[in-house]
């Protein structure tokens, strides 16, 4: 098997599951997209936790930003009252989207959010970058916990009683299905994109970053601005998927924007799972917690929470290398390893 | 918003009074946890963000005690002695194996610790709030203008000897030189015959013991809810990343000034803030550490 054969294999896998998956599955198409969006959420994570050596725990906030980003823009683009209008009614007010309408909205949503969470995180980070290993991740934590807070006292979108989206104009099984074709759509450009930017100039320096920030500054890379476009990519991606999530969700309100004990930790915990640093360890990670997840979440009862917690425990203190970490160790050949044994012996003879 | 600026500085300046009284009450419990946390983090590492959690779990400790008519002081030091144990159980099986690890795994593991410990609580206990009602005297001041609970004056009378308590420990005992010994180099005190893993655990029970303290006290004064407790976690960052490791004197006036600030917050923007305080200074301290930093060419690490 040739190398690029090797290479090709996952995708075709990937590729199978994801257009097989809801034709086999189709009472599971929204499940499936949801493991789309985790698999964008921890490709995306890994790009500054695994590769740069930033860990966030405040990815989320662009999450819910672009969430509320897009409600605002579908609701203020055809609703002549307006969004303070629509949300003060407290979803007493339905108005009938056409198709055309809708479509529109919700195109012009998903950019928006998007924008908005490149320029947010811009601001952000103006006065994040500062802020190194442990701090960061407090910090960024401290950002989504805030923004969280911030929101439910706006009462333009609706406070703490949240906002209803505007209502789907087909049938109910063309919604998942065309919601399920952007997750895929939006997590296979992000893989891409990413697979591309882990084999330039840009993923050595980022990685340059990770192994010593100070260094890679001492030998001319303008670690500042790789920084801070590593972070807005990642941003960019989750204000898009907020976006699609807000729209499948149907009703967004503080617990759904700002999910900071479930998606924002899942993401982290998915990304170690399948082995932080590399391309495809976020990505096995995801399909694998998402698929045990929704298959024993509902026997646990109430303990499912209890059980995520041990999961990141056991996860973090005794399995730290993740999945493709333990593959590559115990099989380096594959991943095109050349371990140098001879170098080894006379170590250990010496 | 300006007519509560108003209220405080001009129609009813005795106002202030109560308003300090009350941060400096809570700061007292917010100090105390945050000592907890500047300890662990200075000796062995470790950023707890199960800190708030361990403070909500001496609160329900002593919710349950309370429960069997057990009385004040008892409570403190059954929750003390159970919550050292506890921490000293979590050491071996967990902050042992993370010790020599990158800082980012303490902190994910901790919060899994904490995602447990919340979820446990909230199984056993369930969501609702509450509260431990001592039945002690509420006493008033200036017409009735300033009420001071007299189990606020407790609950501040017993940090104050917990917190000396604590510094006595660590200047004379032994073990507290040799936690000192280890927080300035491991490596030394090793070779000098200390049993450095004894006192990580040590360190580290402590550090649980100060949290279900100060619990005690929180359940006493305030309320407690299985998901309340992040803000203490938060507020414990904020106030060692602005008084730094092993500052004791330090971590007292962040305390006090950190329950200031929220009691104002809470009375001039209006409580919808109250978890956003604590963040916003969070952040708010991070940025200034930066600035002051930048100006050395440093960064905050």
């Amino acid at each position: 098997m040739s190398s690029t054969q090797k290479k090709i294999i996952p995708y075709i896998l990937l590729g199978a599951l994801g257009i097989f998956g809801p034709i086999l599955f189709p009472n599971y198409t929204l499940q499936i997209a949801y493991l789309w969006m985790m698999v964008l959420m921890a490709s995306t994570w890994d790009l500054l936790g695994g590769q740069m050596g930033y860990n966030s725990l405040g990815n989320i906030t662009f999450f819910g930003v672009g969430m509320y980003v897009s409600a605002i823009v579908q609701v203020s683009f055809f609703y002549e009252g307006g969004v303070g209008e629509y949300t003060s009614a407290m979803g007493s007010i339905k108005p009938v989207y056409t198709e055309y309408e809708y479509y529109m909205g919700l195109f012009w949503g998903i950019l928006a959010a998007g924008f908005i969470s490149l320029l947010l995180c811009l601001v952000f980070s103006t006065f994040m970058f500062g802020l190194r290993g442990p701090y960061f991740a407090i910090g960024s934590l401290g950002l989504a916990i805030a923004a969280a807070e911030l929101t439910i006292t706006v009462d333009y979108v609706g406070g703490a009683s949240g906002i209803s989206m505007p209502l789907f104009p087909g049938d109910i099984e063309f919604r998942s299905t065309f919601f399920y074709m952007i997750c895929f759509g939006l997590t296979i450009l992000a893989h891409i994109l990413l697979r591309w930017i882990y084999s330039t100039q840009f993923g050595l320096a980022i990685n340059a970053i990770r192994d010593d920030e100070d260094k890679a500054e001492a030998m001319g890379i303008p670690t500042l601005k790789y920084k801070c476009i590593g972070w807005c990519i990642a941003a960019v991606f989750m204000g898009c998927i907020g976006a699609v999530a807000g729209n499948m969700a149907g009703f967004i309100d503080k617990e759904v924007a700002y999910p900071i004990p479930t998606f924002g930790i899942f993401m982290v915990a998915m990304a170690l799972l399948g082995g932080k640093g590399t391309l495809w360890g976020p990505v096995i990670g995801a399909i694998l917690f998402h698929v045990v997840k929704e298959t024993t979440w509902t026997y646990l009862l109430n303990l499912q929470w209890v059980a995520l917690g041990l999961i990141l425990i056991i996860n973090i203190v005794y399995f730290q290398e993740g999945i493709m970490g333990w593959l590559q160790r115990k099989y380096p050949e594959f991943f095109g390893i050349v371990v140098d044994t001879s170098t080894r012996d006379t170590k250990e003879e010496a | 918003m300006l007519s509560n600026l108003e209220l405080l500085f001009y129609w009813a300046p005795i106002i202030n009074v109560q308003i300090i009284l009350e941060g400096i009450f809570v700061g007292a419990v917010f100090a105390l946890s945050a000592y907890g946390l500047a300890l662990v983090w200075g000796v062995m590492n470790i950023k707890n963000l199960a800190q708030g959690d361990f403070v909500i779990m001496g609160g329900y400790m002593a919710f349950s005690l309370h429960a069997m008519h057990v009385p004040l002081p008892l409570i403190m030091i059954a929750v003390m002695v159970g919550m050292f144990m506890f921490g000293w159980v979590i050491y071996i099986i967990m902050i042992r194996r993370i010790i020599d690890q990158d800082m980012f795994v303490s902190l994910l593991a901790t919060f899994g610790l904490s995602l447990l410990v919340q979820q446990v609580m909230n199984i056993i206990y369930g969501p609702e709030v509450q509260t431990v009602d001592m039945e002690l005297p509420i006493y008033d001041a200036f017409d009735n203008m300033v009420t001071i609970p007299s189990s606020k004056i407790l609950s501040l009378f017993f940090a104050a000897v917990i917190a000396a308590g604590v510094i006595i420990f660590m200047k004379k005992s032994r073990l507290g030189q040799a936690i000192r010994a280890t927080s300035q180099d491991p490596r030394a005190a090793r070779v000098l015959g200390i049993n450095t893993d004894r006192v990580y655990a040590f360190t580290f029970a402590i550090n649980a013991a100060l949290c279900g303290a100060a619990g005690v006290l929180v359940s006493i004064i305030w309320v407690i809810q299985p998901f309340y407790g992040i803000t203490y976690s938060v507020r414990s960052f904020a106030i060692v990343t602005a008084a730094g490791l092993g500052n004791l004197p330090g971590v007292i006036t962040a305390g006090f000034g950190i329950g200031l600030f929220e009691k104002y917050v809470g009375v001039i923007v209006g409580t919808a803030y109250e978890v956003a305080a604590p963040v916003s200074i969070l952040l708010i301290v991070l940025i200034i550490r930066q600035i002051s930093m930048k100006r050395n060419r440093q960064v905050v690490k």
